[in-house]
């Protein structure tokens, strides 16, 4: 057995950290480059836009420091990239740790950030952003703009989050990455678990599994319930189309379905983030930038 | 005349046997697989003490979770009526009654005949019952027991995110990582628990006297935190969690006499 790792070694919450380059577009220092760096709590992601176009990005988790965290992230996005922390003209820091990235000329809240983000991914017509982050959601309504019209948060509280998946990725030992193709790998829709709460959910999964169910099933219930959560977030909010998911679980095809299912509306089509298309995990990083755009044009002209 | 209360938690089930209406025997035993099962074991245990046997029992009255699941019974009776009715027969001037169980908090008011007017309750969250101390002690590798002990030494407490299970384990976790003390670390658990609690308590009115049942009441460090945050004295009873089997068992009393 040498060489493959000890079976509870296997770290099924981890995702894969990554880079990209749109390696056609090429800066000059002329141009107004600008850095969004988003600390959530789970993962951290910094975008480099010039004049205002996404130029490239990296995604990574958050350590147990935050000012680590941002410096690795934004390191990362310039990777490759030849630019220097001098180059920026503007570095907004967003995300739960956005007071805590040290090079940030700003920081401004998250919610504003993903508007943004989503209004330059998915254009104009989305007026609903649906934030599954680590630690919370968030829905949030904006204009045309990408303006923040209003917005409610769940934060406090595991169910739905990155991190409630986390846990019942490493309880059903089954890779984060796959959870969300696993859990529609069911021949029928299971009730949903009847808590919300992810440690009580963790005692009734783990029951229905003793009482024979599939990890499949089980977690078809368990996503089947967040899903349901998440969708009543939207609502009270109200949901106005066009509607987006943005954060790590926008890639959790078993979320996103049952979320579209629950409140009978289709997503605007996901961007093919793998090949060549924007990542909806870096909306709050590319909406911090454009923000730092705004914001240094602001001060040239005063 | 023999009157059996049984209270079915989500953890431990808990019977209490009344002679004219004066607590002569208790019992206890985990809730395990098979609910009914169990509550007979708690059950029997108090009848063998009290030297009783069930043909002895004029009324049982059933409570808890499981309430449904009680073998025998020939009523039920609401957890808060339960609380209620126990909190006034153990401290004649209780109006608030907080119970604090494995997997529930409820607080309850009520008037001087143990008569349930009002409540709050805290469910489907673990982050406002046992359930929250048990997780966290595991994090921070503390036999749950040590945990009162252990906080009780801190003259501080860390600063922690309580208002999750989940979310309060990763932050423990930090704790350690950054060479936290565990008494301080215990302490803000207790604390974190102890402010949602009473928040909870504070959306009902805090009415004196205050008293404190349920299994986590017999925790030297929640029952320290709570004090502090009501800022005002909590009464606990000897037997904190037979407080819902011991309040069945009194209703039983009531209903055996109407029969």
């Amino acid at each position: 057995m040498k060489g493959t790792p000890e079976k509870e070694d296997v770290e099924y919450w981890r995702w894969q950290e990554y880079h990209r380059i749109f390696s056609e577009k090429k800066w000059k220092n002329k141009d107004v480059i600008t850095a969004g760096v988003d600390v959530g709590s789970v993962g951290s992601k910094a975008a480099i836009l010039i004049d205002g176009e996404v130029y490239s990005w990296g995604v990574m988790r958050t350590g147990s420091n935050s000012p680590d965290s941002a410096k690795k992230a934004l390191d990362w996005a310039m990777e490759g990239t030849g630019l220097r922390v001098n180059d920026f003209k503007y570095i907004v820091g967003t995300g739960y740790g956005r007071v805590n990235v040290p090079m940030a000329n700003k920081a401004i809240t998250e919610i504003a950030c993903h508007a943004k983000g989503a209004n330059y991914i998915w254009g104009p017509s989305v007026r609903t952003v649906l934030d599954v982050g680590g630690q919370d959601i968030k829905a949030i309504h904006c204009d045309e703009t990408g303006r923040v019209t209003s917005f409610l948060m769940n934060d406090k509280c595991a169910a739905g989050t990155g991190r409630g998946m986390e846990v019942f990725a490493d309880l059903l030992k089954i890779p984060i990455e796959k959870i969300g193709e696993v859990s529609l790998n069911v021949e029928e829709e299971p009730p949903p678990v009847s808590c919300t709460c992810v440690a009580f959910a963790k005692t009734e999964a783990m029951g229905l599994l003793r009482k024979g169910w599939s990890k499949e099933k089980v977690l078809a219930a368990y996503t089947h319930a967040m899903a349901i959560r998440m969708g009543n977030l939207v609502k009270r909010v109200g949901l106005e189309k066009e509607f987006v998911i943005t954060g790590g679980q926008s890639k959790n095809i078993g979320i996103v379905s049952r979320i579209e299912t629950a409140l009978g509306v289709k997503c605007l089509p996901m961007p093919d983030w793998r090949d060549n298309g924007l990542d909806p995990m870096i909306a709050g990083a590319i909406g911090a930038a454009l923000f730092g755009k705004a914001l240094y044009e602001k001060a040239q002209k005063s | 005349m023999i009157t059996v209360g049984i209270d079915l938690g989500t953890q431990t089930v808990k019977a209490v046997v009344l002679k004219d209406g004066a607590v002569v025997s208790r019992g206890k035993a985990f809730s395990g697989f098979d609910l009914t099962k169990s509550a007979q074991q708690a059950v029997d245990e108090a009848l063998k003490e009290a030297k009783l046997s069930l043909s002895d029992v004029n009324h049982v009255t059933a409570t808890g979770s499981g309430m449904e699941m009680a073998p025998n019974a020939n009523s039920t009776i609401s957890m808060m009526g339960a609380d209620a009715q126990a909190g006034v027969f153990l401290f004649l001037k209780a109006r608030t009654i907080i119970d604090v169980g494995a997997e529930e908090a409820r607080a309850v008011k009520c008037d001087d005949n143990g008569i349930m007017m009002d409540f709050v309750v805290n469910e489907r969250c673990a982050a406002g019952a046992g359930a929250f101390i048990e997780a966290m002690a595991r994090a921070l590798e503390v036999k749950l027991e040590d945990m009162g002990p252990l906080s009780l030494k801190a003259e501080r407490a860390s600063p922690i995110n309580a208002s999750c299970v989940i979310f309060g384990e990763s932050d423990v976790v930090t704790l350690i990582h950054r060479q936290e003390s565990k008494p301080e670390i215990a302490r803000a658990i207790f604390d974190a628990m102890a402010d949602r609690i009473s928040s909870m308590v504070h959306r009902l009115g805090v009415n004196p006297d205050v008293v404190l049942v349920g299994g986590v009441a017999k925790d030297v460090g929640f029952v320290a935190s709570l004090k502090r945050k009501l800022s005002i004295d909590v009464l606990i009873p000897k037997y904190p969690e037979y407080a819902g089997a011991l309040g069945a068992a009194l209703v039983a009393v009531r209903r055996a006499k109407k029969v």
